[in-house]
């Protein structure tokens, strides 16, 4: 069973370093962790799966709803930001992690590639060139009219007469959820929860992101050892 | 208060006194002789590329030096990451005058009308030094 660690973070920018023998590596700066663990899910209870939830940004306990400070009380945490879960199916490793415990970016190493969820920037309403890649019109010139940047036929006529449904047309792009996979962490400073990752991650500045160990990886690994 | 990028960025810039010595006195203008590490092999050596600095682009770690000399008649323009570790030094041989933050302009210009007027002491500058 692949057991598949991540944590919960903000993004905050990207810069460039230089490594060792002087190339300039483009990278982007996250503030992983410090995550607790608030609850824990098995397989046995009445949640039916394994699984952590856990939380990160510390919160005003003015701004918790009374729900959601009964289940912090449950977890004797403050409560926090931003919760996300972590599947984990994996008995013995469930077992290991403690509701309260702190999780920090030393679960990953220098080196290792994971995979970056967030939210994708809000592009508004965009059209089908920038939306779905299309190219527009062939001609700019020869009184095409009006013309430039539109799909083109969308449909056939009398049969079926109508549109099929899943045409790509115009419509609201981003503020989607993204997954970047197999991006290599740099750097890990642990005394100020900063992490590395190499090139670009989904999301806005200041947005929050799920970093997790790149799943493919993890496949790849396990089926060689069998 | 410095924010996180900053803190990050520090650790790969170049020490302060080499910045303060060898980065901070070069203008658009000038004529540098740069200093590289080169690897040839497991063998390395210093090579020196001397030029007219024709744009100098700040931004911290980012920061570059675009460098264009003339050889053998042929126009030559370098770009340096003025913090990779591979820019060994960078020697101020001259200053000039010029009054652009670019000087892509010499790109079209040849011979003695591709030259920069050097820049002698300026009147503040000598009052400083008395």
């Amino acid at each position: 069973m692949i057991i598949r660690m991540g944590l919960v973070g903000k993004k905050v920018g990207m810069t460039q370093i230089f490594d060792a023998e002087g190339h300039c590596i483009p990278v982007t700066i996250l503030e992983l962790g410090p995550n607790t663990i608030i609850q824990k899910k098995t397989k046995n209870t009445k949640d039916g799966y394994g699984a952590i939830q856990i939380g990160f940004s510390e919160k005003d306990h003015k701004k918790v709803t009374k729900p959601m400070a009964g289940h912090f009380k449950a977890a004797k945490v403050k409560p926090q930001w931003v919760l996300r879960e972590l599947r984990i199916n994996d008995e013995t490793k469930l077992g290991e992690l403690e509701v309260g415990q702190e999780l920090k970016a030393d679960i990953f190493q220098e080196g290792d590639f994971v995979d970056v969820t967030g939210t994708s920037k809000g592009k508004g309403f965009q059209g089908v060139m920038k939306r779905h890649n299309m190219k527009g019109s062939k001609q700019a010139t020869h009184g095409t009219h009006e013309y430039f940047r539109h799909p083109g036929s969308i449909g056939c006529r009398t049969t079926p007469g109508r549109v099929m449904p899943g045409k790509r047309m115009g419509g609201h792009m981003g503020d989607e959820t993204v997954t970047t996979q197999n991006l290599k962490v740099v750097k890990i400073d642990l005394e100020k929860n900063i992490v590395l990752i190499q090139g670009a991650v989904p999301g806005a500045k200041n947005s929050y992101v799920m970093v997790r160990q790149a799943m493919k990886k993890l496949l790849r690994a396990s089926s060689k050892k069998k | 208060m410095t924010s996180v990028r900053e803190q990050v960025e520090k650790t790969y810039l170049k020490p302060e006194t080499q910045v303060e010595a060898e980065i901070k006195p070069v203008e658009v203008g000038d004529t540098v002789r740069v200093h590289t590490r080169i690897k040839e092999g497991d063998k390395e050596r210093i090579q020196v590329f001397e030029g007219i600095v024709i744009r100098f682009k700040k931004g911290g770690i980012s920061s570059s030096l675009t460098v264009r000399k003339v050889s053998h008649g042929v126009g030559v323009e370098r770009i340096f990451p003025v913090h990779a570790p591979t820019v060994e030094k960078i020697e101020l041989k001259a200053k000039g005058v010029v009054r652009r933050a670019r000087l892509y302009y010499l790109r079209s210009l040849h011979g003695k009308a591709a030259r920069i007027k050097a820049r002698t002491q300026t009147k503040r500058e000598g009052e400083a030094s008395e």
